[in-house]
């Protein structure tokens, strides 16, 4: 099992490696701007206060992810404010009496998508960023938007929404490393002798399930499985050497750029 | 009108039946476990086998339970409440604090209490009561702002309601408190808010507090030597799981929680007494009579608020009262009840805060370097869930989280009343940065962090051994305590949402339901006009099983 912390190091270097002194362009959100320090601030109390409950990545309450900003009603930045002073003691949530320049980090830090390194991705232009998905980038022949292009890749018509800036940056750099366990390439061999290919979508003790060749949706009982093996490596080529550091910075802008519909 | 009346009749006769052994007394939880057809305590009897004398659900039947009916709550939040069934009555809690009567037969509530719990009640890790404590008519229910409430169980309607912890503190409960004789005992949660850690009784007709002892010993006291400066005051050990208690050596036992800050045991030089021990306390007066440190010093969070189990076995040739306890720290442990001692310790998932136990079971601790796991993770190799042991099978049986780590950061903090008190921080090791991993509680449908960051298994160990008979592996953890009857079937859940029954002897897998919800409680069972019934919660369902007519 590779480990969260030096392989997180090592991708930076890589990053800046390739890229050369990261661009100071502000985290993107829905309609403020935070500073990095603000968002550092906000990020060391995260991990201290609340990831106890809400978790690493802020997903670990019910109906509640604070990294994409889902809460269970809508929220101003001056209401979370009220939510992180005043608790939901229905929920068990505790008030946190902060400082103002804490309660704005934290503010900060979950509007910014938990996103530290955001900062200092360097984002270039979105049409630019579609020409080179579909063209010189490759990215069509397995990924699909808006309902054109194979299921073989995970759908990436919302993935502005559910990713931040250096998270994509890192996937396009280093696909292995970045891929979620969930997004394994699988092939399993049936009782009856089938064959199926696919990308697993969900899987528990006992079923698992599949979106398999042919953009079909098949669930299997694990107890009908004869063979079950899933890829440790991603299928996606690194984006490195093959696109310069515009290219990855306008492909970063398009995947930015898509939003769900 | 008259048909129906008439038809009234011989219910009114069953009521009144009823009404007679309406009274849970002392003595009839003394023989709990001869009468299989109740669940009287939240472990089930004194001795918190969870195991029942129930038999007609068998391996060669138990592919013909159905759903009997289900309760459906209208909370928010992990439903973690283990219920009490007496004379043909459920008694059961939901978040934050409500307590329900219902028909054990059909689902149906008879009444509902609700404790609005004050708005500066803080607990750190969600909303939880686990249940309640009976004697006489009386249940018994401890709150998040850390009240004992005592209510009518015929009506629904509070007799007495005391402060047992300052909220403004962050004092709470969350367990089901445990009676024995005429006094309620109960434990305070709050290990993450810098709280001094007790367990208080209670005359049970009056609600007067009759005794405390401070699991964390203060100036004068043995074991203070164990703290530096200030650090006793505001140390953490919360009791927040129900103990239990051997009426032959007249003693409870309580497993005491965390050391404040979880994450620093820098800031806290010392071994940090009654934190993560197991006390044996005099039911009468609260004095100690001994106590075994599982973790001294913890740096882990490795609360041992596990349920003591009792069980009496011949022991290398002679006949010796044991407990058994799996440990959150990653080692299961067998010692001697009547004195503490330590009998045996053996590792049942992957361990490196430790390289091993000494002769006398203190840990040989090796911390790892900064930014570097430790196995077994935060939330521990197991942890609350109540494990179970069948004496026919004489094996333990429990949940375990395996291949889970999380690598910790510790920093100072100074300590605010009421507030967090945690010193500093943990991530889950998962295989990519920033992937889903797992934490308290199971969040939606889709396992997107996956087996990769830990997996679940009902462990059955052999208490002579420490070694695993057999493992029942679950893809994502468990959080549901275990059954184990006379027909030795083995009841149990997890985060999927399956109910599992298994084979006690050899773990193989007879019968399953998908429910849909994660499972956080112990199943229980009980019998009602002589047919045997299953109850176990899931999501925000309380589903009762029992055999196709």
């Amino acid at each position: 099992m590779r480990l969260l912390r030096p392989l997180r190091v090592s991708l930076l270097c890589a990053v800046f490696g390739l890229l050369g002194a990261p661009a100071d362009v502000p985290a993107q959100s829905q309609d403020h701007q935070y500073s990095t320090a603000d968002i550092e601030v906000g990020s060391r109390l995260y991990s201290r206060q609340c990831a106890l409950c809400h978790g690493p990545s802020g997903d670990q309450v019910t109906g509640v992810n604070l990294r994409l900003g889902q809460f269970r009603r809508f929220l101003s930045d001056d209401e979370l404010r009220g939510v992180i002073t005043s608790g939901v003691p229905d929920a068990g949530m505790p008030g946190f009496r902060l400082p103002p320049a804490e309660l704005d980090g934290l503010v900060a830090f979950i509007r910014a998508g938990f996103d530290v390194e955001g900062t200092a991705v360097r984002i270039g232009d979105a049409v630019e960023g579609r020409l080179v998905f579909e063209g010189i980038g490759g990215c069509t022949a397995c990924h699909r938007v808006h309902g054109v292009g194979p299921t073989t890749a995970p759908d990436l018509s919302d993935i502005g929404a559910i990713r931040q800036p250096s998270a994509l940056q890192r996937a396009l750099l280093d696909p292995t490393g970045t891929m979620l366990p969930i997004n394994r390439p699988i092939r399993i061999v049936t009782d009856d002798g089938r064959t199926i290919r696919g990308r697993r979508l969900n899987e528990d003790t006992y079923t698992v399930q599949v979106i398999a060749e042919g953009d079909r949706l098949i669930s299997l009982d694990k107890a009908d499985i004869r063979e079950y093996e899933l890829a440790d490596t991603s299928p996606m080529p690194s984006v490195e050497g093959r696109l310069t550091g515009e290219e990855i910075a306008h492909l970063v802008a398009y995947l930015l750029s898509l939003r769900g519909r | 009108m008259k048909t129906i009346f008439r038809r009234a009749l011989p219910l009114l006769a069953l009521l009144s039946t009823a009404e007679l052994h309406g009274q849970v007394s002392f003595e009839r939880i003394l023989a709990a476990s001869a009468e299989p057809q109740s669940w009287l305590t939240y472990n089930g009897s004194y001795d918190s086998k969870r195991f029942s004398r129930l038999d007609q659900v068998t391996p060669a039947n138990v592919h013909a339970l159905e759903i009997k009916w289900m309760l459906q709550n209208q909370v928010f939040g992990a439903w973690q409440s283990s219920p009490l069934v007496v004379d043909g009555v459920m008694y059961l809690t939901q978040r934050p604090n409500d307590v329900m009567a219902v028909d054990p037969r059909t689902g149906r509530v008879f009444w509902l209490y609700r404790h609005t719990p004050s708005p500066d009640a803080r607990v750190c890790c969600g909303a939880n009561n686990r249940g309640l404590a009976m004697l006489g008519e009386t249940l018994f229910m401890g709150t998040l702002d850390a009240r004992l409430i005592a209510i009518d169980s015929r009506t629904g309607k509070a007799l007495w309601n005391v402060e047992v912890g300052d909220v403004n503190e962050a004092y709470s409960i969350t367990m089901a408190p445990l009676v024995v004789k005429d006094k309620v005992l109960v434990g305070v949660g709050g290990g993450e808010y810098g709280i001094r850690g007790f367990v208080s009784a209670y005359d049970a007709v009056t609600g007067e507090e009759e005794w405390r002892f401070h699991t964390i010993p203060g100036p004068g006291e043995p074991g203070h030597e164990t703290w530096s400066g200030d650090d006793w005051m505001h140390g953490g050990a919360p009791v927040w799981i129900t103990g239990s208690y051997d009426p032959e050596l007249d003693l409870t036992y309580w497993g005491v929680g965390n050391p404040g800050p979880d994450w620093n045991p820098d800031q806290r030089p010392g071994d940090n007494l009654y934190s993560d021990a197991v006390i044996a306390l005099d039911p009468d007066t609260g004095e100690l009579r001994w106590h075994f440190q599982f973790t001294p010093n913890d740096g882990y969070d490795y609360d041992a608020v596990q349920v003591p189990v009792l069980a009496d076995m011949e022991w290398e040739g002679e006949q010796r009262k044991l407990m058994l306890w799996a440990n959150r720290n990653g080692f299961f442990y067998v010692l001697d009840r009547e004195t503490g001692e330590f009998l045996l310790g053996e590792a049942f998932v992957r361990v490196n805060w430790a390289s091993g136990l000494d002769e006398n079971g203190r840990p040989i601790q090796t911390p790892q370097p900064e930014g570097m796991p430790t196995w077994p993770g935060n939330q521990g190799g197991t942890n609350w869930y109540p494990p179970s042991f069948s004496p026919r099978t004489e094996l333990f049986y429990f949940s375990a989280w395996e291949n889970y780590a999380t690598i910790y950061e510790k920093e100072e903090v100074e300590y605010e009343p009421g507030q967090l008190f945690l010193g500093g921080g943990f991530d889950v090791v998962a295989p990519v940065p920033g992937a889903p991993t797992i934490g308290i509680g199971r969040r939606g449908p889709i396992n997107n962090w996956t087996n990769e960051v830990g997996n679940g298994a009902v462990i059955a160990l052999d208490p002579r051994t420490g070694e695993a008979r057999w493992k029942f592996e679950q893809f994502d953890v468990s959080d549901s305590g275990i059954l184990t009857t006379a027909s030795d079937l083995l009841f149990t859940g997890g985060r999927e949402g399956y109910f599992h029954a298994l084979d006690a002897r050899t773990g193989e897998l007879l019968w399953r339901a998908s429910l849909g919800g994660q499972i956080v409680m112990a199943p229980i069972t009980y019998t009602v006009d002589g047919e045997q019934y299953i109850s176990v919660i899931s999501g925000h369902a309380l589903v009762t099983f029992g055999l196709r007519d």
